[in-house]
Order: C-alpha cells, then structure tokens, then sequence
C-alpha cells in the first residue's frame, strides 16, 4: 500500500484521540465551564479502562465481553472526575481554572500509580485484535481504524446535530451563552451543567482509553496521554467550538504529530532529529493562530460561550 | 393549611452570598478543609498502599513521614526551603497577572524558556568569559526570554481581545518543544540529554541553597511593596477590578496590561534563571517540573497576597515532599505527591464556597441566625 | 362578571442581608385586569415582581394562585403556574434568532423543527401587530425589537399573568401606544398583567387598578378611575411634592464649557449622539432631561473624553487669574515655555520670568504656591483621553451612573478610592496615602457617611453612603465643571437633599453643573436651564424657572417639536 495512504490513516488513527478529549471539552465549555482538567480525566479514562481489563483480561470471559468491560472501566472513572470537577464549580462555584488545574495534578498522577502497579502484557493477547474490527484481519495500515475510531467519529457528529439541531442542544448552548436568561426561561441551569461536564469527561477518558489501548496498544503509553488532553484543549479552539470540525481539526493535528515518522520518505526534504520538535511544535503554534485570527475577525459565531469560566448564581446582586 | 405541608413545599435550603466574614472564621473553615483531606488522603492511602493495607496500624506512620519528608535531616529541610523558593518565586510572578484578571496559565513555558535561554548563554558562552560576567549574561537572557514569553499574549488580548488564557496555555507547548529543539542541536548523540554544564553556577554562600532562598525573599518583599505601595501597583489593581473604572480615571489600560505581563514573565524568567544557575546547570524539557501549573494554584490560595502565599507554598511543598517521602517508604509510584496534593487542593478549593456563601436550612430563621 | 382573584401574596417579605427589600406586602390580581404596581425607584417594585417570576425566593409569606397556596422556587415553577416576567434589563441570548430564544425552555411534544417555530412565532406576531423577523439574531436587534421578543415569547407560553418591568422606559411614543393596545387586547382575552412603572401618566392610560409601594411596603391599592396623579403621588412619595429645593440665583455666569456640533456613533454604528450644541455657564445648574437611554450617558462620557467623537468641538474656557500652578498640571517643560510667554505672575502681579533660575529652583518657587497664572485658557478637549485632560489642567469632575462600576473601586476602601482621581501626584513610584486618608476622614465627617472605617470597602455601603464618597470624591476636586448623571437615584430623601446641597454649593462657587436627571420636578426646581435630550439630539433647552413639566415631556418625547430659540440664559 501506498506510503502515504498509511500516513494519512495513521494520522486519522491517531487522531482520534484528540476527536474524544475536544469533543467532550467542547460539551463542556458550551454549558459555560472551562474544564482545564481534561487531561487529567483522559489520564483516569485510561487507567480505568485498563484496571477493568486487568482484573476480567485472564478471567477466560468472551473477548468482546472483555472489550465492553473496559470500556465501562473507563467512562466511569471519567465520570467519577467530571463529578468531582462539577461538584465544585457547579454547586460549590469553585474557580474554574483553578479546579480544572488541580484535577489534571490529580487524575495524572492517580492514573500513573493505578497503572504502575499492573501487568503491561495483558492487553497484547486477546482484547486487542477485538479493537480493530471490522478490519482486525486485514494486515496493512488499515487495521489502524477499529471500532472505537468509528466510535469517536459517529460521537463527534452527534454530539453536533444535538448541539445544533435539537432543544437540547439550543438549551445547552444558552447556558453556557447567557445561564441568567436559560434560567429565567426555566432550564435547569445546574443540572444542564452537570450533564454536559460528566458527559464530556466520559467522552474524553474514553479518549485516553483509546489511545492506550488500541492506537498504541500499549500500556506505557499512558505516559503520554497528559500532552493529548492538552493538545485536546487546543483543538477546541481550533475547531471554533463545534464538534464536527474536530474530525478535521484532529486530522490535521495527527498528521502534524505523525509527519515526523513519515517525512524521512521525501527525497528532497533534508530531514535532520531536529525537525520532529518543530513539527510536534506546530499544532499549538497553528492553535495560537487560529486563536489570533478569530479574535481579529471577531465573529460572534466563532467566539468562546460567553460566560465561558464564570460561575452563575441567581440571586446575585 | 397546616404548618408541616406548608413547610414540606419551601425548598429544602437556599444559599446566600455573605456580605462578610470574621477572618477566624474564614481560617477555621480552611484549617477543617486541610484536616478533612488530611483524612481523606489516608482513606485514599489504604486503597492504594498495599503496606497499609496489611498493616492498618501503620497509618500513624503515614502521617509522621509528611513531616518528615520534609524537616526529616538538614538536608532534606534546606531542600524543602530550596524549592519552596522556586514554587514560591514562580507564584510571585504570577500575581501581578491575576490581580489584574490576566489569567496567566503560561508560566509553566515562561519559566521552562528563562532556563532555556540562561542554559543557551552557559552553553555557548560558558567558559570564554568571565565567570560572573557569564552569570548576569544569564540573568539577563532568562529575564528578557520569560518577558517576551509572557508579553506576546498581551499584546494581542490588549490589540484584539485575544483570550489570553487559551494563548498562554498553548505557549507552554511552544517553550516544551523548543527545549526538545535546541536539545537535540546540542547533543547530536541522540541521547537528548544535556549533561551538567561546568560554568554559569550561582556563588554558594553557606551552602547552595541559601542564595536562592535570600533571593526569592527579596522578591516576596519587593512584590508585596509593589503591589500595595506604589502606583503599578494601585493601577493593577483598579484594572483588576473594572476596566470601565479605569478608564474613567485615565489609566492606559492596555499599557498596564502589557507592563504587568512584562514583569510577570520576567518574573517566571527570574524563576528559570535560579533553576538553570541555581541548581540545575541543564536544561530538559521538564525542567520547570509543572511548577508553573502549581504557582498558580499557590497564588489563588494565597489570595494574591505575596505575604499569603509563603504559607500557602509552604503547604503544598510539604506535602509535595512528604508524599515523596511516602512513595518512597511504602514503595508507591513517585506520581503519588500529585494525588495527595490534589486531595487536599479540591477541600481548599471547595471550603471556599462556605466562606463566601451562607446555607440557610429550611427552618432556619434568620433572625436568630444572625445574632453573633 | 364576578371578579375572579388571579394572584394573591400575603404578608411578602424579602431581606438582602440587613436591608430589607419587602416588608410584609399584600398584592391582589384580578382575572382580566391591568394592576400598575407604582413606586419610586427603588421602593422594591422589582423585587416584589421577580419573587412572582422565580428569580428571588422570600423570606416570609404565602402566594397563591387561583386560590390555590403555590411556591414559586424556580422561574420554571413560575412558568408552570402561568406567570411570565418581562424584565427591564431583557433576559436575551444575543447570539440565537428571535425564534430559537422565544421557544427557550418551552418543552413541547415532537421534533424540534426551526423552521415550523420560525412560522409559528411569526403568526403570533402578525396576530398582534408587531414587526419580527423570527430568523433576525439577537445582536442585531434594536430595543424594542428586543423587546418584541421578550413579549412574544411570554405570549408563546401561554401566561396567563404576565409581568412588564418598566416596559415603557425604552420606548418611542408610538411604541408605547402599540404596547398599551396589546396589554388591552390580551385583557380583553382574559389575561391579568401587571405593569410597573413610576410615570403617572401611563398609569392613569392603560390600568384598571393601581397598588402603591414605599420603602418596600404596600401602602395602598386604588381604583385607578377613582383617584388623579395628584393623590397618586402624594401615596407613592409619603407627602406632597413640595421638594422646597434651594435655587439660589446665578452670580455673573460666564461661558465655561461650550459643546458644538457633537456627533458620535456607538461601536456598533449607531448615530448616538446627533449634532449636539450647547454650553454650560459657571455658576448655573444646567439640568438635563430625557426618557432612558437617549444619550444622556454618551454626551457625559464624550466630554469627559471616554468616547471617541466623529465631529464637533468641545471648548473649554479657563479663566484662571489666581490659580497657583503645581506640576501636576504642568510638566516642568510646559511651565518653563508659560513662563517665557509671561503667563505667570506672583501675588502683587508682578510678572514672574524663570529666566536664568535653574530647574530645582523653578521647582522650589512653583512648590511654594507663589506662581500664579495671568491668562485665560481655551482648550478645545476633543479627541484628548480623560488623563490629557487632565494634565491640561482642566478640572472637569465627572459622577457617572454607574457608581461601583465606573465611578469607584467596590473592593477598595474609600482612602484608596479617593486615590482614584489623585494618586499620580507626588514623586514618581510610591502612593502617597496620607492626603487621601486625610480627605476620606474629612468626607465622612462632613457629608456624614455611615462606614465602620476609611478602608471598609465600599461596596459594602449603602447606595446613599457610596454615592456621598463619590460625589464628595469629585469636589474634592475643586471641578470648574461638575457633571452628575443620575446622582440621587436609588438615594433616599436624606441623601437626596445632602447632593442638591452640594450642587448648589458647587454653583455659588462658580462651577458650571451639568445634572443629568430623570424626576422632572428635580430637575424643575434646582436647575436654572434645562436641555431636553431626545433620541439622540437636543430637543430644546428651556428655562427651568418658568418652564412646564408638560413643555419638557413634549420635547423629551418628541411629539410635538419646536424650533425653540436655543440660548435663552
């Protein structure tokens, strides 16, 4: 196969990562809350996911019963940080920033020692190949696309239609626009807040559970998973807060990311060690300018929510 | 209508916000915080420490090894106050930024370039000149390379609004992969480890501590002066508090902002340049060690009070090194300081609210309530 | 017909922290009735409504509702029971359509189809005569169109009690006439409303009944066919409207500030100010009149250099015989370029040349207070920011609407507010506090500010309190123009009559004020000249000594306009 028809399907592999952690992030951001904890979450999505397989991995079950377990693993110690992260800016207007920060300290350093202390080898046998359906069996690049990479596309693109096409989505999208005009109209201010942080930390530990499992089939890769959530955050601004460009957004950063391996392939690019910084380097250089130009422009529709990191109290006066 | 259904029907509580509070009270709240994660970061410790796990009683010693990560020797206590001064020198920098509403989450990158940039002048220039002409070469680099850090996103949130928050975050990863950058220029081995550089080390005085820690004093001093006492400061904090006031009384808003972000990061520079001349002699890619993230945390805590915030630095170092020390004698992963401190950090956080907003309970009648 | 009670609340009572807001209030509704709940600002109308509306929740008392006793937690119980709010300040998403923000939180069966609510609340529009382009984003809306809205969507739910804060303040003669013909229509359809206001005119125009509250407390509900304005405000005020305002007449007024020709846009584009020109006389009150929002705050801040004009002048006229100079006002430079024009002369006249003194002695001898200035001024203060202003040595002192927000620092003690104006004087770097503190003590012995201490923050005062630090802030100043916009809204008598005092004062001192009010009988009886804003443009400007409330709100209404000669000081 064409060289560079794996890069590209290596990037859409890796990719989606940053399509799980930004699409949960922009749930979050769009009911008015900047979740600087992300990474944090990815990180204990992982974990979880893989304290799950390590415990039912040798337990003889089904393969795929194996596969949703994990899965199950790990949206749930995503939505135990979404609740703690919710709890205190939600109910207890905690600062933002500053909640989201203490979170990522805590999730990445609780997933690092939850995942010190398992077995690295269980993933490589049975659960693994069941990821990589519906091409588990086919051996050329490919099989980088499993299940949980159709997963991340089918809930980016619904995560859009519900945002912009359903009352829900017109609900969510007022809270985090205006949360005294949702609440006057009677939405439920709060609980909109709360669904959309723990649904967004589900989607995005969910996130850190791929890339561990399945794009890297590898469990040091947890080391890693911190910088995802970040560049995660980033994507958020480079998709201008819509879930569905993240599929484009994250494809641009995966190629970015995978360039690196693939750019000793052309002939007339001198490549020395020294360029894969620089191209690791361009996503967030792009973000910034993404950042710059819609500032410039200033077009309503691409601005952050705008009581993006402000706490809502009713009876403030 | 008897009174039981009248009161099923009122809400269970309702919050208000508090016009004040005793300053007691406020610290009684957060000592409780700290004590209630204290606790709750034992219950945590059982989970994860199978030692604990088979010797409950042990539980005693849990406790007394935070104490004595950090005052345990003399050496171990100069450690603590050594990098209590960086943390604690890296909040400082911050303050100014927040005071005025400037969400400087950048300086993390602010710090890792002001070591980058010292490093960069010991590496090409260490050795050639003079000794202590070397060092203020550093010193300048590292403070004109976290200004410029710093500065960039202000000048654009002052020409066009730019959310500064998000540019300062993506800032950190600019500085991150221009470490790995020069790294790799400079150790062609591959290997992208930057061993000790020989020259560009800060003259020790008593031991090697001691200079950084008289240094990050004066800059506690010199900060809180300039905050409270001179005119910077006065306009910091009026932008701070209503950019619309500002501009009533004249002050160049956009000027404050650049100026203060200036100082911010040279600040964070001056935080690189302890790191990088102080202790380190080398640069990696982790070398401000998420102290950046932390310093923020230490600087909200203390309520931007310069004076505040020693304590609050010295908290999270103690337990930063104390969890140390327990990873180290229970045998955990050395990732386990993050999970206390985050503990404890999410009862700070939220003891908060208890401070600013009162819980009325239904059948609380606020007539007696407020006698006090 | 029998009449029905819609709406009963009993023995209401609501407390901010110790101020109480509602002190045991008894309001009834009638099916198919307008009620005017009538107050001065203040009085705790809004309050009252926005417990009906879920916002607030009371301390004490029962309501209840076709009879039935109900809690109201949550605007969403407040919906669930048939009351709808239409707040003062709009509760919008300005970045949705029309249509997505009037079916906000509306839960209805099947498919959310924009389209068919974009037809659906056209049809109700078209129903009652309003212009809406359902698609058309908040953002881009003018007020009423806002406003059309925030009734719209009410109607789209169905209320059947429906609450219009102030609904009137923003709105176009026209407007209001086509407003008053919906509230009767949907009386007719057996709706109640409830409409606050403080203008008696619209009262007695458009409600059946009228309750009357003050201070918080319900002091009578009335017939509204059976009562006249007269007896309607003598309830609302506590006493017949016999401000007794002191009006001392002007001593030799002279031109000190003359506007002309002043136009400016908003950032949005909108032509704010129209062709502006007039000036203000120290040693005059020149007071100015006009509904909400017709420029008023605009033209203040724009003479005080907060806004960037389009065209026209603002010229300052300083006579300034016997003002000592400091540097502050001058840099050494200019001082010394004075100096050589013989600008300066010492207190027996005498021309004062710097000629062959050096600069520390230049220092010494400006220090002293000896220097004294011989010219007059003019200074056009276009296009210079408020700080240029002020380094020209303009004394212009400013009290904006927004105290808090603007005038003050809330967080900050009233020593360190009083810096505000003052802390660039001395040597550069370090705060001087120690005049501020002096002055702060000084304004809280004679305006009698009730603080625990100079640095309790002010916030924590009350309105009255926070609006004498400001003001006194502002004399402080030694201002040769003194404009206040609002400055005794929110204020109770007491505090009222202490800022007219002090505006009066400011007069015989030969400051030119400028009072922005909203109380017509206010502004009647301590202006001497009164310029009527409307929509933007100076629709006269009368004198206030033999002037008519009615001759004022023609002009500020703008019905019926004449060409009347502009200066008649």
């Amino acid at each position: 196969m064409n060289i560079w028809l794996n890069f590209l399907i290596d990037s859409l592999a890796f990719g989606a990562t940053f399509i799980y952690g930004s699409t949960g992030e922009i749930l979050t951001e769009k009911a008015g809350h900047l979740n600087l904890g992300i990474p944090g979450i990815m990180c204990m999505g992982g974990a979880g996911g893989c304290l799950i397989l390590n415990l039912v991995g040798k337990s003889g079950l089904p393969p795929f019963l194996i596969v949703i377990l994990g899965i199950l693993g790990a949206l749930v110690f995503s939505l135990l940080c979404g609740m703690i992260y919710s709890f205190l800016t939600v109910s207890l207007r905690a600062n933002q920033n500053v909640t989201g920060l203490t979170l990522t300290t805590f999730g990445v350093g609780l997933s690092k020692v939850i995942v010190s202390k398992l077995d690295p080898t269980i993933y490589l046998v049975g659960p693994r190949k069941m990821y990589r359906w519906p091409f588990a069996a086919r051996q050329d690049s490919l099989q980088l696309l499993g299940v949980l990479f159709f997963a991340a596309v089918i809930i980016a693109l619904a995560s859009s239609w519900i945002l912009f096409h359903t009352k829900v989505g017109l609900h969510l999208r007022a809270v985090g626009e205006n949360p005294g005009t949702a609440d006057a109209v009677g939405i439920n201010v709060t609980r909109y807040k709360y669904v959309a942080t723990c649904v967004g930390s589900s989607i995005a530990g969910l996130g850190g559970f791929y890339y561990i499992i399945d794009y890297m089939a590898s469990q040091e890769a947890y080391l890693s998973v911190e910088a995802l959530g970040w560049l995660s955050i980033a994507l958020v601004i480079f998709a201008l807060w819509r879930p569905h460009m993240t599929i484009i957004g994250s494809t641009v950063f995966g190629i970015l990311f995978s360039l690196g391996s693939y750019i000793t392939n052309v002939s007339w690019i001198k490549v020395t060690m020294a360029t894969t910084p620089l191209l690791k380097m361009l996503p967030y250089v792009v973000t910034i300018l993404v950042l710059i130009v819609s500032s410039i422009r200033n077009k309503r529709e691409n601005q952050p929510p705008a009581s993006l990191g402000l706490s809502y109290f009713r009876e403030e006066r | 209508m008897s009174k039981r259904d009248s009161e099923a029907r009122v809400p269970l509580f309702h919050l208000s916000k508090r016009a004040s509070i005793e300053p007691w009270k406020a610290w009684l709240i957060r000592v409780a915080a700290v004590a209630l994660g204290l606790i709750v970061c034992g219950l945590v410790a059982f989970l994860l420490i199978e030692k604990l796990q088979q010797k409950p009683e042990k539980i005693g010693e849990f406790y007394y090894t935070f104490i004595k990560g950090a005052f345990g020797t003399t050496r171990k206590f100069w450690r603590f106050l050594k990098n209590l001064a960086v943390l604690l020198c890296i909040s400082l920098a911050l303050t100014p930024a927040f005071r005025m509403r400037f969400w400087n989450i950048g300086g993390e990158g602010q710090t890792l370039i002001g070591v980058l940039s010292a490093i960069a002048v010991d590496f090409y220039l260490g050795g050639k000149i003079p000794e202590w002409i070397l060092l203020i070469l550093m010193l300048i680099a590292a403070l004109a390379a976290g200004a410029a850090w710093g500065v960039i996103p202000a000048l654009f949130r002052a020409k066009w609004g730019t959310n500064e928050t998000l540019f300062t975050l993506m800032m950190n990863y600019v500085a991150t992969y221009l470490v790995a950058y020069f790294l790799v220029i400079w150790v062609p081995s591959g290997s992208s480890s930057l061993g000790k550089l020989k020259n560009g080390k800060l003259p020790v005085i008593g031991n090697e501590n001691v200079l950084i820690i008289i240094v990050v004093l004066l800059v506690t001093a010199a900060l809180y002066i300039y905050l409270s006492y001179t005119k910077h400061g006065y306009e910091i904090n009026v932008v701070g508090e209503s950019v619309r006031t500002a501009r009533y009384v004249g002050i160049k808003v956009n000027r404050v902002i650049i100026r203060t972000m200036i100082l911010s990061g040279a600040l964070c520079g001056l935080a690189g340049y302890l790191i990088a001349a102080g202790s380190d002699q080398t640069v990696t890619t982790t070398s401000a060690g998420g102290q950046g993230f932390t310093g923020i945390l230490v600087a909200w805590l203390g309520k931007f009070n310069p004076l505040f915030m020693i304590l609050t630095a010295a908290l999270i170092q103690l337990l930063n090194q104390g969890a140390n020390q327990i990873s180290q004698d229970f045998g955990v992963n050395n990732a386990l300081p993050n999970v206390i401190v985050g503990i404890i950090l999410f009862f700070v956080i939220g003891c908060e609210f208890f401070i600013n907003y009162e819980v009325h309970f239904r059948g609380h009648h606020p007539e007696k309530g407020a006698v006090k | 017909m029998e009449k029905q009670l819609a709406l009963e609340m009993r023995g209401i009572t609501k407390r901010f922290g110790n101020v109480v807001a509602n002190r045991n209030v008894d309001l009834d509704l009638y099916r198919g009735e307008i009620l005017a709940v009538l107050g001065e600002n203040g009085c705790g109308k809004t309050t009252l409504m926005n417990m009906l509306a879920g916002i607030y929740f009371p301390d004490e008392g029962t309501i209840r509702i076709n009879g039935k006793e109900v809690v109201i937690q949550s605007p969403k119980d407040a919906f669930a029971h048939g009351i709808g709010m239409i707040h003062q300040h709009f509760k919008l998403v300005d970045l949705f359509t029309a249509a997505e923000n009037i079916v906000l939180g509306v839960h209805q069966e099947g498919r959310y189809n924009i389209r068919e609510i974009n037809a659906e609340v056209a049809k109700i529009a078209d129903r009652y005569g309003f212009h809406l382009d359902p698609a058309k984003k908040v953002y881009n809306m003018s007020v009423s169109e806002k406003q059309t809205v925030e009734i719209i969507k009410v109607l789209y739910r169905g209320a059947d009690i429906l609450i219009l804060d102030e609904p009137t303040a923003v709105l176009t003669p026209q407007e209001i006439t086509r407003l008053f013909s919906v509230l009767r229509r949907m009386k007719e359809d057996g709706k109640s409303i409830i409409i606050i206001t403080h203008k008696l005119n619209e009262v007695m125009e458009v409600s059946d009944r009228v309750a009357i509250l003050r201070r918080g407390e319900h002091i009578a509900t009335v017939n509204t066919k059976e009562t006249d304005e007269a007896r309607l405000t003598e309830m609302m005020v506590g006493k017949k409207v016999l401000l007794n305002i002191e009006r001392l007449n002007p001593v030799n007024p002279v031109p000190r500030l003359e506007v002309k020709g002043l136009n400016l846009y908003s950032s949005e584009g909108v032509h704010v100010l129209k062709d502006i020109t007039f000036s203000a006389n120290g040693g005059e009150i020149l007071g100015i009149a006009g509904i909400a929002g017709s420029g008023q705050r605009e033209l203040l801040e724009a003479i005080s250099g907060l806004q960037p004009l389009e065209s026209g002048s603002i010229i300052f006229n300083n006579p300034k015989k016997d003002q000592p100079v400091t540097f502050y006002h001058k840099s050494l430079k200019r001082v010394k370029e004075l100096g050589a024009q013989d600008a300066f002369h010492d207190r027996n006249m005498n021309p004062v040349s710097f000629a062959g003194m050096n600069n520390k002695a230049i220092r010494k001898w400006v220090d002293s207070g000896g220097v004294l200035f011989r010219e007059d001024e003019v200074m056009n203060l276009r296009d210079k920011t408020p700080l240029e202003i002020r380094q020209l040595g303009v004394h212009l002192s400013f009290v904006p609407e927004d105290r808090l927000g603007m005038g003050l620092v809330g967080s900050m003690g009233i020593t360190d507010n009083m810096m505000l104006r003052s802390y660039r004087k001395g040597p550069a770097g370090f705060l001087d506090r120690k005049k501020p503190k002096a002055l702060a003590e000084e304004i809280i012995g004679d305006l009698e500010v009730v603080t625990p201490g100079v640095n309790t923050p002010v916030r924590r005062l009350s309105g009255g309190n926070v609006q004498k630090v400001l003001v006194g802030r502002e004399i402080a100043y030694t201002p040769k123009v003194l404009m206040a916009a609002y400055p005794v809204r929110g204020l109770d008598i007491n505090s009222s009559y202490t800022i007219y005092n002090l505006l009066n004062k400011q007069k015989a001192r030969g400051v030119a004020v400028i009072f922005v009010g909203e109380d017509l009988d206010v502004l009647l009886e301590l202006c001497d000249r009164i310029l009527v804003m409307n929509n933007g443009a100076v629709s006269g400007i009368v004198d206030a000594r033999t002037a008519t409330k009615e001759e004022i709100g023609l002009l500020m209404t703008g019905t019926e306009r004449k060409e009347e000669d502009h200066e008649q000081a």
